[in-house]
């Protein structure tokens, strides 16, 4: 079983009146912790337990499982090391999100493989909880290739695109 | 048909929410997760999970044959949507009662009708709300002309929009046909309808909706929320009833309510939204939300009612059990939504891991919390962590009972909008009541000291920096 809101109340009620400054309950079903704080208590809940599976799932036919936030492209010694990265300047998605190439659904990418751009053109655009967030080239240089494909999530960090500048920039972190 | 096991089709605090009126009344619950979400709280609370599939929306919460084929693994007899997702999808009603399954909601029909945001409009005229001038506008002609009776500032509204979405901001007429054209793009590309119209744009206004609860024969109103706190058209701190409201106006708007309500004959749980006309103490027709809404709990708080479970009630075929003279109104509540957004940077969305969470516990507090210590909060949905809704005798008592909660509020691992709740309900301005919908951007400006801010002119802050890059 679980506590409800009024459970809790009334063991807060319970607790007033005694001189106890901390409640620590625990079951296989959940941890609660009432503690005594300057102008009134504070709350601690954490449902435990796995979820029960049912065996039959609802996934679409055709649709891949996916692990969230799977660090697809991101930084590593050997990455950095490929002699074809040597030069290329990494365009990271700043946080994490779903990568859109064009501004809307049907319209033309904000760039293609092979376009100049400058630092600050916009290369694409990240979705991270339903905001739409500009991502910027970082570098003035030619789009090499696209890391991520379009409407695909990326982690914070990943690598969402390679330029190859048009001044060298060794040490690219 | 009594529900005995029910699909949640919904992540976050409000499938918690939820559940535990289940629990309650001894519904058995199944949680249709993705992905992302099969370790979350609401997940290891449910009496089972079905998986639906991965942690993009459009592959598992916003696919209507997903949760249709979750409900039919799992053997449930109905739906909940919760808000947001499919909540107002008239292809899972529909799909709902083909499959002989109860969708917790209007008819697919209501649903339709109150999506599009000229039938909803219509159906106010006929039921005799006031309404803002304007209308639907094809060409720039059409829309130069209709000028006349909207007068400047206007807005443009996509039809398929709603909830803030889709919607800009006109100020002189020369803007007026850029500003259509980019609109009618929008709105095609977000909401597969490109149809928008004008309505004229009241500054100051304040948000006040009104709840419904009806059962399509039978219309009760369960009282006005206000709303006004807002930014980017987003509600982030609601309170029940509106402050400072003139008694006449409360009732009337009320009555309007009830009166569209009956009108359309309509069924479950819904929300009509007005702006009300600060200088003029009038009120128009805004739109109706056809679901249950993030800030029901401030009614809850103030009605000592359990609206998910009179909804409950009501999708499986019966009657009201509640007349009007049963609901009663005591107190004053507030909800403030503590996000996963950084105030510090322009509320830069922010996923990651909620290291702790500590709640703050004590009569008159509650807490609809969809994460807890530990949590992921993933990027693929809305940034709402948790509710908290406080509640006094009147509003300075739940004000003070307020401030003291969000002194006692902490979570750490990601920044929220805690902070800027502590400094909102500091705010003199906020503390007198009845603040417009203008008024959090210009306490946000920079620059701005906040509190001394005249509430008028309403500079329209929020609505030049909207955001129209919404995705269908």
């Amino acid at each position: 079983m679980n506590l409800s809101p009024e459970d809790v109340q009334d063991i807060l009620k319970v607790l007033d009146s005694t001189d106890y400054d901390e409640l620590h309950l625990e079951t296989d079903r959940f941890v609660l912790r009432l503690r005594r704080a300057p102008g009134g208590w504070t709350e601690e809940r954490e449902a435990l337990g796995e979820a029960r599976l049912v065996p039959g799932q609802a996934v679409e036919e055709g649709v891949p499982a996916e692990e969230p936030n799977r660090a697809r492209d991101s930084t590593s010694a050997g990455e950095d090391a490929d002699p074809q990265r040597q030069g290329m300047h990494a365009v990271r998605a700043p946080l994490p999100g779903v990568l859109y190439r064009a501004p809307k659904p049907g319209e033309p990418p904000f760039v293609e493989v092979g376009d100049h751009v400058e630092a600050d053109t916009v290369v694409a655009i990240l979705e991270t909880m339903k905001l739409m967030n500009p991502v910027r080239a970082g570098a003035a240089g030619t789009v090499s290739h696209f890391a991520v494909t379009n409407s695909e999530p990326a982690g914070q960090g990943d690598v969402l695109l390679w330029l190859l500048p048009d001044a060298p920039t060794p040490g690219e972190p | 048909m009594r529900i005995r096991r029910l699909l949640v089709a919904n992540r976050g605090e409000i499938a918690l929410r939820i559940l535990g009126t289940c629990e309650r009344l001894g519904i058995e619950t199944v949680l249709a997760a993705s992905d992302a979400d099969l370790d979350s709280p609401a997940a290891r609370r449910a009496d089972s999970v079905v998986r639906l599939g991965p942690a993009l929306p459009a592959h598992s919460y916003l696919s209507v044959g997903a949760v249709l084929r979750a409900a039919l693994a799992s053997g449930a007899g109905a739906v909940h949507p919760g808000y947001g997702f499919l909540s107002e999808s008239p292809a899972l009603a529909d799909a709902c009662a083909s499959a002989g399954l109860s969708f917790v909601g209007p008819s697919a029909e209501h649903l339709r009708a109150l999506g599009d945001k000229l039938r909803a409009r219509a159906a106010a005229v006929a039921a005799g709300l006031p309404v803002l001038p304007g209308g639907e506008v094809t060409s720039v002609a059409e829309a130069e002309s209709l000028l006349d009776r909207t007068g400047l500032p206007v807005l443009v509204k996509a039809v398929g929009g709603g909830g803030g979405r889709g919607m800009r901001l006109v100020e002189h007429a020369g803007e007026l046909a850029r500003a259509l054209e980019l609109s009618v793009a929008e709105a095609h590309a977000a909401f597969g309808d490109g149809r928008v119209y004008l309505e004229r744009y009241v500054a100051p206004g304040r948000h006040v909706e009104v709840q419904l609860l009806a059962d399509g024969e039978r219309v009760l109103h369960v009282g006005e929320r206000d709303c006004s706190v807002q930014r980017r058209y987003q509600k982030l701190l609601e309170e029940a009833p509106a402050a400072g409201l003139p008694e006449t106006l409360r009732l009337s708007m009320h009555a309007a309510a009830v009166r569209l309500g009956r009108h359309l004959g309509y069924r479950g749980l819904g929300t009509v939204e007005f702006l009300v006309d600060v200088g003029r103490e009038d009120f128009f027709f805004l739109e109706v939300n056809p679901r249950i809404q993030v800030e029901h709990p401030v009614t809850e708080a103030t009605t000592h009612l359990d609206l998910v479970a009179e909804q409950l009630y009501v999708a499986e075929g019966r009657p009201l059990r509640l007349g009007q003279g049963d609901v009663a109104f005591d107190g004053h509540a507030i909800e403030c939504r503590v996000n996963a957004e950084d105030p510090e940077r322009d509320f830069a969305p922010s996923p990651g891991t909620v290291t702790s969470m500590r709640l703050p516990a004590g009569e008159g507090i509650r807490v609809d919390a969809g994460a807890q210590s530990g949590s992921t909060v993933p990027p693929y949905y809305d940034s709402l962590l948790a509710k908290l809704v406080v509640s006094g005798p009147d509003r300075s008592a739940a004000i003070a009972r307020l401030a003291g909660a969000l002194d006692r509020f902490t979570v750490d691992g990601v920044p929220t909008t805690i902070p800027l709740h502590r400094r909102l309900v500091a705010d003199p301005a906020f503390r007198a009541g009845g603040v417009d919908t203008g008024w959090l951007s210009r306490v946000l400006a920079p620059g701005a000291g906040g509190a001394h801010q005249p509430s008028f002119p309403g500079a329209p802050g929020a609505l030049e920096e909207a955001e129209v890059s919404t995705r269908g």
